[in-house]
């Protein structure tokens, strides 16, 4: 039997608000998608211009990546190479797939067709972070636990990876779901173990 | 001690063959699918790229032609395989990077087109055709996908979650994608010259391929997936590394989880997309990684980049090479346009080969590879 690995933190967005580890953190119900990110963006202070020109899929996963890391993970306490990301979702890039094909018909633009691609936001994690370890992106019709817990804990496991980010980045229109979960092999005093009932109970907590 | 992945059998659906040995038979005799096209529906100006003609694939209704050159491609490569897709021991992987998003140019925007275009939509209308027993995985990571098909395949069986891995991808060239490789200024306006002084860009190009792979010790004695690796460049979306320093990680990775050195690997299928910058990091990264005199060869030349499927048609086509002996060239390719030295293939020449190694980079800053040998 292999050691468990452990869930260090969770992040979840969704509904005009913003979760970490169970507590409410921001709340912003009356607008729409693109002002919501930009309040969270302003909410928790954050400082990255690049957040500017991306899609709304790559926002909504960049910042719950932000939330979900700060304060609970150190990053210079790995190589690069051994921290990354298993993601799904549902729509793939088809949120921005509209928007690109949209503005295509007057002139194509490459800052938008390069996030018609749903690994875009796995990208852009790892540009802020400078993580370059193992990743994926993968498409299903529902959250699947039982995938997602078993690519990750194959990577944990095997030592590819320490540290695994992963979980949930979906967009479509003003629908949208973020839930991430930073996963490593060490536990802390207020960490769970990463586990498929775990993991839903949290993917469910709003 | 962990499991061999065997591949069991393989099939290449493209504009130049329907079937693995159509195929490498048509490159034998340096037949490439890369012309000028003249389709409006795709594009205003003419262009070059390696497309199916009308009629090529006979697409039945309720069918996307996306959905039907993985029927094809899949069907084929289980016919006689002696796999069965509804035993609960086999897995569907399914690669792509646009899958069908080539309806959003001519359908209304509804929820319905919504759910239509989704890729899980394609994968289980394919799974209930051949009646696989279990849910498939999709894999969209940009023009990895394929290699990363072959890797979550393998490891999933040596897991033993499961005994069999039918892994295909495919992806369909529309005017969605090829304005936005335009938009990149990416293509080049003849056939590709991966890794030479004078590439200017890609060539696009349509096609499917399946993979299966098995723990069965039926197999033993077949082609073996040995490794792979997936990283990060962590630099840019859109830009590959400066430095080929992650993609080299990912083959030192792969080399080492196939219990290999550098040495031990007889050839190289390359991403070689013929830009610029990709040729470029990728010669680096092959520099770095100790692989600079194996001879590589890339095919985009022969099939143009068929993105979500580019890494499983390359890696067929190279299994292919090793049962035949035969080491195929990089059409396009003269005089070397990377600063550092790398062994590129110029003529069809038999090879005694147990092992090559297949990379491939792409959008988002992946980078992947993948070994297989005898």
């Amino acid at each position: 039997m292999l050691a468990e690995n452990h869930i260090i933190s969770s992040c979840i967005i969704e509904r005009g608000t913003v979760f970490k580890d169970g507590s409410m953190l921001f709340e912003n119900k009356e607008v729409d998608l693109a002002e919501f990110l930009l309040s969270v963006y302003q909410h928790f202070q954050l400082n990255y211009p690049k957040f500017y020109k991306m899609d709304n899929l790559s926002k909504l996963g960049w910042l719950a990546s932000e939330v979900l890391l700060k304060d609970s993970f150190q990053k210079d306490q790995y190589q690069p190479e051994v921290v990354g990301l298993v993601l799904a979702n549902r729509n793939s890039s088809l949120d921005n797939d509209f928007k690109y094909f949209e503005s295509a018909k007057e002139i194509a633009s490459p800052s938008l067709f390069v996030y018609t691609l749903p690994n875009i936001v796995i990208g852009e994690i790892c540009i802020r972070n400078n993580f370059k370890g193992e990743h994926g992106f993968y498409i299903q019709d529902q959250f699947d636990a039982s995938f997602i817990v078993g690519q990750a804990n194959y990577l944990l496991d095997n030592n590819i990876l320490k540290a695994c980010i992963c979980g949930w980045v979906d967009v479509l229109v003003q629908d949208y779901k973020a839930t991430l979960y930073l996963v490593e092999k060490k536990s802390t005093d207020s960490s769970k173990p990463f586990s498929i009932k775990n993991i839903n109970s949290i993917f469910e907590t709003i | 001690m962990e499991k061999d992945v065997f591949v069991v059998a393989d099939n290449v659906l493209s504009p130049i063959g329907k079937t693995t040995i159509e195929n490498f038979d048509q490159l034998k005799k340096n037949i490439s699918g890369v012309k000028e096209q003249n389709n409006p529906a795709i594009s205003p100006k003419p262009f070059f790229a390696s497309l199916f003609n009308e009629g090529d694939i006979d697409i039945e209704p309720g069918r996307t032609k996306f959905e039907q050159l993985l029927i094809d491609s899949i069907a084929d490569a289980l016919q006689n395989s002696g796999i069965d897709p509804t035993d609960k021991k086999t897995i569907l992987i399914i690669s792509s990077t646009k899958g069908n998003v080539s309806l959003l140019e001519t359908e209304e925007h509804t929820p319905k087109l919504e759910r239509r275009i989704a890729l899980s939509t394609s994968s289980q209308l394919i799974a209930e055709h051949f009646g696989f027993a279990n849910t498939p995985i999709v894999i969209s990571n940009a023009c990895i996908s394929g290699v990363m098909g072959i890797i979550t395949g393998m490891r999933l069986l040596r897991t033993e979650r499961y005994e069999n891995a039918v892994v295909a991808g495919a992806d369909v060239i529309s005017s969605f994608i090829l304005s936005g490789f335009e938009s990149f200024q990416a293509l080049s306006p003849q056939v590709c010259k991966p890794f030479d002084k004078s590439r200017d860009g890609l060539n696009l190009g349509e096609g499917a391929a399946t993979i299966i792979l098995s723990t069965n010790e039926i197999y033993a004695g077949n082609i073996k997936a040995l490794g792979g690796s997936i990283s990060n460049d962590a630099n840019h979306i859109s830009g590959p590394s400066r430095t080929g320093q992650e993609l080299s990680f990912a083959i030192d990775q792969s080399l080492k989880e196939a219990g290999l050195s550098a040495d031990d690997i007889d050839f190289i299928s390359a991403h070689g997309t013929a830009t610029p910058y990709n040729d470029e990091m990728e010669a680096k990264a092959i520099n770095l990684s100790e692989l600079r005199s194996i001879p590589l060869n890339s095919l985009k030349g022969y099939y143009g980049h068929t993105l979500g499927a580019a890494g499983l048609i390359e890696s067929v086509i190279s299994i292919q090479s090793l049962k035949e002996g035969l080491l195929l060239p990089t059409p396009g390719y003269k005089e070397s346009g990377v600063t550092q030295s790398v062994n590129v293939v110029k003529d069809i020449k038999p090879i005694q080969a147990k092992t090559f190694l297949k990379t491939a980079s792409g959008f988002g800053g992946c980078n992947a590879a993948v070994i297989f040998g005898k």
